[in-house]
């Protein structure tokens, strides 16, 4: 019986040698509109040391030739069709104090240019980490005096479509120490906990199988530098929480809200994960 | 009414005769070694149903992380190791302890445990993301049966 088991693990330890040979990085290089460089391989944070993951790979890596495609040129990346939306968002006015973005922020291309890179962060004012969704959503009723947008609908989107492109190209450099340091660790706790009848984590599949294959399904190592992401699957944008929640869903557990507390700390987690990659939405996903 | 309740009584009592001839979840005997070596239902598994649970994915979808190369499954995963041979490998009692709860063995497998109904942090039900109320095991005992049956059948 023991020499059986022992055999078994011999067999697995070599099968996952195989399964990192199959991480299928053909070292392509994403070059959107044939200028702005994309950083879609780069050396692991140090944070990551004990994760076995020496180099993050953006999810367009993982994709088929055609998905990629799609995301090289804006004209052929159906999530502009939103950024536009975002443009007449953010210089309409609404709410009480008849304003609109563009009021306090000027022009979205030189008051936006590497927001996207730093998010989430800590808010001194209001002594929290927030999300960009959440910044949004706090400058539209604290300072527009407009309703919150619903927090991974359309509108919301469409505007985290319009600021993340201002930092395309731009290295994802979210802070980990400092007023964060509690979050953060609570985001590191739930992306190691394995929810659900299923009991699945975070790092089960994006970490422990990146590069496998669940049926159809090709394992990435679920960064979020490309979100918001159009999938072709939803015909639309998906938000960043939306993402987390179907995910947990899927290990038959009992999900968290989108703009929870603890969505916002596995976004912190799972966004300093992808410290080094380049600010890549919107991007296109299967 | 009367007629009516008495009846209800008697269809209530038959289908417990019934389930209680399975091994419920939380009484499966594990060995020291996690096999288990006493059928879940007493009934032989029937290794064609067996395969049409691993193949299907409303059921055990098994392939979808297990190559079976005699499958004709498409997109069979890898995420865990081939089945090919696998009865060359476990015996019937090991098998039967794997497929209901591979973590006997292997405490940080990333596969499922397919006969539990406990122990789970927020557990849904099913994949509504809702919280779920009691649980039911991934598999029935007799869907173990017949999944064991059929890996009996894959030796090289």
């Amino acid at each position: 019986m023991r020499k059986v088991l022992q055999r078994t693990v011999a067999a697995m330890a070599l099968g996952s040698i195989a399964s990192i040979a199959m991480a299928q990085d053909d070292g392509a290089d994403l070059v959107i509109n044939g200028e702005i460089e994309i950083t879609v391989r780069a050396p692991a944070p140090a944070h990551m040391s004990d994760t076995g993951i020496d180099t993050i790979l953006s999810g367009w890596v993982f994709r088929s030739d055609e998905t990629r495609q799609l995301e090289m040129d804006d004209f052929d990346n159906p999530a502009f069709l939103a950024v536009d939306r975002g443009i007449e968002a953010w210089n309409t006015v609404e709410g009480t104090e008849g304003k609109s973005c563009a009021t306090c922020h000027g022009d979205v291309e030189e008051s936006m240019a590497g927001v996207r890179a730093v998010y989430p962060r800590w808010n001194e004012e209001a002594g929290e980490v927030r999300t960009l969704a959440g910044q949004i959503n706090d400058c539209r009723t604290n300072q527009m005096g407009a309703d919150a947008y619903a927090y991974d609908k359309s509108d919301m989107t469409a505007m985290e479509a319009l600021i993340s492109v201002q930092s395309r190209g731009m290295p994802v450099n979210v802070a980990i120490e400092g007023p964060v340091a509690e979050t953060w660790a609570q985001g590191q706790e739930l992306y190691y906990t394995r929810f659900g009848q299923l009991e699945l984590s975070c790092a089960n599949c994006h970490e422990q199988n990146y590069g496998n294959y669940i049926r159809a399904d090709h394992l990435s190592q679920g960064q979020i530098n490309g979100f918001p992401t159009y999938r072709l699957k939803n015909a639309g944008l998906v938000q960043t929480h939306n993402r987390f929640r179907g995910c947990i869903r899927d290990t038959r557990a009992e999900t968290f809200a989108v703009g929870s507390p603890e969505f916002v700390a596995l976004e912190l987690y799972v966004a300093s994960r992808g410290n080094g990659l380049s600010v890549e939405g919107p991007s296109v996903r299967p | 009414m009367t007629r009516f309740a008495l009846s209800a009584t008697l269809v209530a009592l038959m289908s417990t005769a019934a389930v209680a001839e399975d091994v419920a979840p939380s009484d499966v005997a594990y060995d020291d070694y996690g096999a288990i070596a006493q059928s879940l239902t007493g009934v032989a598994g029937d290794p064609a149903e067996g395969l049409r649970v691993m193949e299907t994915r409303s059921a055990g979808n098994c392939v979808a992380c297990h190559q079976v190369s005699v499958s004709t499954a498409a997109f069979q995963g890898n995420v865990g190791p081939s089945l090919d041979g696998v009865a060359d490998r476990w015996d019937v009692d090991q098998l039967r302890g794997l497929v209901a709860n591979a973590k006997m063995v292997f405490p940080d497998t990333v596969m499922p445990s397919f006969y539990r109904v406990s122990g789970y942090i927020r557990p849904g039900d099913a994949f509504t993301g809702k919280a779920a109320g009691e649980l039911s095991p991934l598999l029935t005992a007799q869907q173990i049966e017949d999944v064991v049956a059929y890996l009996q059948t894959l030796s090289e």
